[in-house]
């Protein structure tokens, strides 16, 4: 299994440990994962000002990676949405793909088609899969209460996206449980983190980052597991901005798949202090 | 005569550099400051550099980040070849050749090794040259172009050395030149200078009036004889000026009238008069990065945003804004880059919007277009770091444009890009903007409320909803939508927050109430978490419906330029 990384923006500028953490764990799983470095915007930001040019900036990365004959892998459920439509756009209409090579022209670059767009999350669902995970899991996650959360674009729409079942997913559950720990329940898993508001109102989308904390908390959980840059970077700051401190620790699906595959936290870039020498049971907050 | 001129030349080149110095100290994004607090902050920090433990990194940025330039090296190995054979060729020629006689004691430069050094160093100019003539305009850097101030400034170091090679070039065939040092070094009888003369002619490239007649083998010997005891102490064979030798020889046949109309005298001004000439304006041209780059470099390796004293932020920020050398890595790495593109607007471009700043920070105008197309370019950016990142001056691009956003927001300014996820960076840093925060927003959302009458204007079915085009007509108002969005159950009375509920919104669509749906306040609270469109019974793409909504009212907003004006009074 050969894709090219797709970090994306928030992750290269501000979340060095999801790319470090997911390098690592995609080799510890068998996936190799090329860092192309050219990659762009995903257009994302710009769906709802001007979407031509969203799908321009999307496509221009589509049409890199068919460059280099490698599939897509996504870390970020708000990149993964917005190049996943761009593919199914630029594919189904010949006129639109005509319109954007146009533009990509300029940089020698061209997009026929075919490349395919996946999210971490899939991958790790469908192709390593929850048993392909569990068989190489060296020291499990056992006892460590995880509320899971899986990040909009990821599931919805269900159509496009075709991850899992968009009511009731199992997808995060069954990976969580693979890696030996405990998924916890919640009514509010499948809710947006606010994140997409910050900086547009702010009242609005801290509450539901708000709501979403108050949740963990009802149910105990010593951890908010995300995989998407967004929802981790709300989460983290938005805790620290509403509260002044943070009342439960956001953790990347990665860094946990890193701990359980017996990754030093370091490299995973979890902070030395936070994990316990016996493995990961207490995380410092 | 050269020395007056030099000093000439010197003085107002020094005149210049403090007329810089003083405009980084009372300059910013922020509006005009005071030169003793700043100078004060520059000098206490200066101290703690020395006197505390960032003595390691200052050195650390001082070798690594200017002399071996290895932020160039990173990114761009050619350019880095490139710009290392410029910079050490040309700076090694300034001290030794240029002020050779102070440097060393007793020097010749015809002498070894420096007739063979500058030659070599020359060479490495020239070839750094002619690639960084390649690289910009052959080769062509990514959505990039040069400007006339890099045309300028290759041109003054091209003009240079080339002048200086074939200056010695000429040297070399003058009989002028020759007869001169005669004269200088060589005080010998008539017989002895004939054989000297015959020498030179065979052995060194001169060319005499008196031709080749009569040059034989004895005559040779004798010249070599005394050439070694009269000439070699301080003058080597011309053959280790390897360069300038071997274009002599495409001179030989024209050398005589070349000699009689002054040739090399005529090189010579050309040769020194571009460095006079370029001295007293380089503070004003690019020039002045052989000052800011290494400043930049070192400030940045001792420096930190979170650290760091606000007032010395902003004098480094000024001195980054000078030390911009429009090299192009930026833009060529840029992941919004495409984007100028399709919005026709070369700002969007990280090294077009250093110029326009650079007049924002120094408090000069700009006009109102230009300030727009500068908002949308620094706010059309997805703040990845890239552009700092790869910087081989080491400017905090992103910081920059950071602070470049708020400085036009206090304008008075807004533009559309404020309403989008790329505000979420803004958003982080929320508490340090404090009051300045929520103003910005709340201005480009006023305008939009002043923008669109609910009831008035007919709506042109999909005409501009291109990718949701007609989608919303499968709408039978079952609310579902409406019922499940996350942010509608925030409220008690959604109506009255809203303005439409999504599935008001989707019935305003197919009823063709443009104004009516353009209104909603629904469109600035969706998170697009896709819960209405996933659920819709009826197939309808309710969220894309409302990003196509949104661009539509924003692009409306946009083209009523008067809407977006400068707000008096802020």
């Amino acid at each position: 299994m050969r894709y090219a990384l797709f970090l994306g923006c928030n992750v290269q500028a501000r979340l060095k440990e999801y790319a470090d953490s997911a390098k690592t764990a995609l080799k510890g799983l068998g996936v190799e994962a090329v860092d192309l470095k050219d990659f762009g915007c995903c257009g994302y930001p710009l769906e709802g000002v001007d979407p031509r040019t969203a799908l321009v900036l999307s496509a221009r990365n589509l049409a890199l990676a068919q460059g280099f004959g490698l599939d897509l892998l996504v870390l970020c459920q708000c990149c993964y949405g917005t190049l996943k439509r761009a593919k199914v756009n630029c594919e189904a209409n010949q006129g639109v793909r005509d319109e954007v090579n146009r533009i990509l022209e300029r940089e020698g670059l061209k997009y026929e088609g075919g490349v395919k767009v996946l999210h971490l999350l899939h991958l790790l669902y469908k192709e390593v899969g929850p048993e392909g995970i569990k068989t190489r899991v060296k020291r499990p996650l056992t006892g460590l209460k995880v509320a899971p959360h899986y990040g909009c674009h990821a599931l919805r729409p269900s159509v496009l996206m075709e991850l899992d079942d968009p009511i009731d997913p199992k997808a995060m559950e069954e990976i969580l449980s693979a890696l030996g720990a405990e998924p916890l329940p919640w009514s509010k898993r499948l809710d947006c983190c606010g994140a997409p508001l910050l900086g547009v109102d702010d009242d609005l989308s801290l509450k539901f980052m708000k709501s979403k904390v108050e949740g963990c908390l009802e149910i105990g959980a010593d951890l908010l597991c995300v995989c998407c840059p967004y929802c981790h970077l709300q989460f983290d700051k938005g805790q620290l901005r509403t509260f002044g401190r943070t009342l439960v620790k956001p953790i990347l699906l990665t860094q946990l798949i890193g701990l359980s595959l017996g990754y030093i936290p370091e490299g995973l870039g979890i902070p030395s202090g936070q994990v316990d020498a016996l493995g990961h049971r207490v995380f410092n907050i | 005569m050269l020395t007056t001129l030099f000093y000439i030349s010197f003085l107002l080149f020094l005149i210049g550099i403090v007329v810089k110095f003083y405009g980084w100290f009372i300059g910013s994004m922020e509006g005009k400051g005071r030169f003793l607090k700043r100078f004060y902050a520059f000098l206490r920090g200066v101290k703690g550099v020395f006197l505390g433990k960032k003595g390691l990194l200052f050195l650390r940025a001082l070798f690594g980040d200017v002399f071996l330039q290895v932020r160039t090296y990173r990114e761009d190995r050619y350019r880095w070849v490139m710009h290392l054979l410029i910079y050490w060729g040309f700076g090694v020629l300034v001290v030794t050749h240029a002020f050779g006689k102070v440097v060393f004691d007793g020097y010749f430069s015809t002498a070894m090794p420096h007739i063979f050094l500058r030659d070599l160093f020359g060479l490495m100019v020239l070839v750094g040259a002619f690639m960084a003539f390649w690289r910009r305009w052959v080769k062509g850097i990514r959505r990039f172009i040069s400007n006339k101030m890099d045309v300028y400034a290759l041109l003054v170091v091209a003009l240079v050395v080339l002048s200086g090679f074939l200056l010695k070039a000429v040297k070399v065939t003058s009989y002028r030149a020759y007869l001169q040092m005669v004269e200088e070094y060589a005080p010998l009888g008539e017989e002895e200078l004939k054989a000297l003369e015959a020498y030179w002619v065979k052995e060194m490239g001169l060319v005499s009036p008196h031709g080749e007649e009569g040059i034989d083998q004895a005559l040779l010997e004798q010249g070599a004889e005394v050439h070694a005891t009269s000439c070699a102490p301080c003058h080597a064979d011309q053959k280790w000026a390897f360069v300038s030798y071997g274009l002599s020889k495409a001179f030989r046949p024209f050398a005589l009238v070349l000699d009689r109309i002054g040739g090399a005298k005529g090189l010579w001004w050309v040769h020194v008069g571009v460095l006079l000439l370029a001295l007293p304006i380089l503070p004003f041209t690019k020039f002045l990065h052989l000052l800011t780059v290494p400043l930049s470099l070192l400030l940045n390796g001792v420096m930190s945003p979170q650290t760091s004293n606000p007032e010395n932020l902003k004098t480094k920020q000024m001195i980054e804004l000078d030390a911009c050398v429009h090299c192009g890595t930026c833009t060529s790495q840029c992941a919004v880059g495409i984007a100028s593109v399709t919005r026709s607007n070369l700002k969007v471009l990280p090294s077009e919007k250093i110029a326009p700043l650079r007049s924002l920070a120094k408090g000069k105008a700009v006009g109102q277009g230009e300030l727009s197309r500068l908002l949308e370019g620094v706010l059309l950016c997805t703040n990845c770091l890239r552009c700092t990142v790869v910087c081989p001056s080491g400017i905090d691009l992103q910081e920059l444009w950071f602070d470049a956003r708020e400085a036009l927001f206090r304008r008075g300014m807004v533009d559309p890009l404020l309403l989008s996820p790329l505000s979420f960076y803004r958003g982080l840093r929320a508490e340090e903007l404090e009051g300045g925060y929520p103003g910005p927003v709340l201005l480009l959302r006023q305008k939009l409320k002043e923008a669109f009458h609910p009831g008035t204007g007919p709506f042109e079915v999909g005409k501009e909803l291109s990718v949701s085009e007609g989608r919303f007509w499968p709408c039978f108002a079952c609310q579902t939508c409406t019922n499940v969005c996350p942010v509608v159950s925030q409220y008690e009375c959604p109506e009255e927050a809203l303005g439409l509920l999504p599935h008001q919104l989707m019935r305003a669509c197919a009823l063709g109430l443009r104004e009516l749906a353009l209104s909603a306040e629904m469109l600035w609270k969706c998170l697009t978490c896709y819960q209405c469109q996933e659920q819709c019974p009826q197939g309808v793409e309710v969220t894309e419906v409302i990003l196509g909504l949104k661009a539509m009212a924003l692009r409306s907003l946009k083209e009523d330029g008067d809407a977006l004006r400068l707000v008096s009074g802020l």
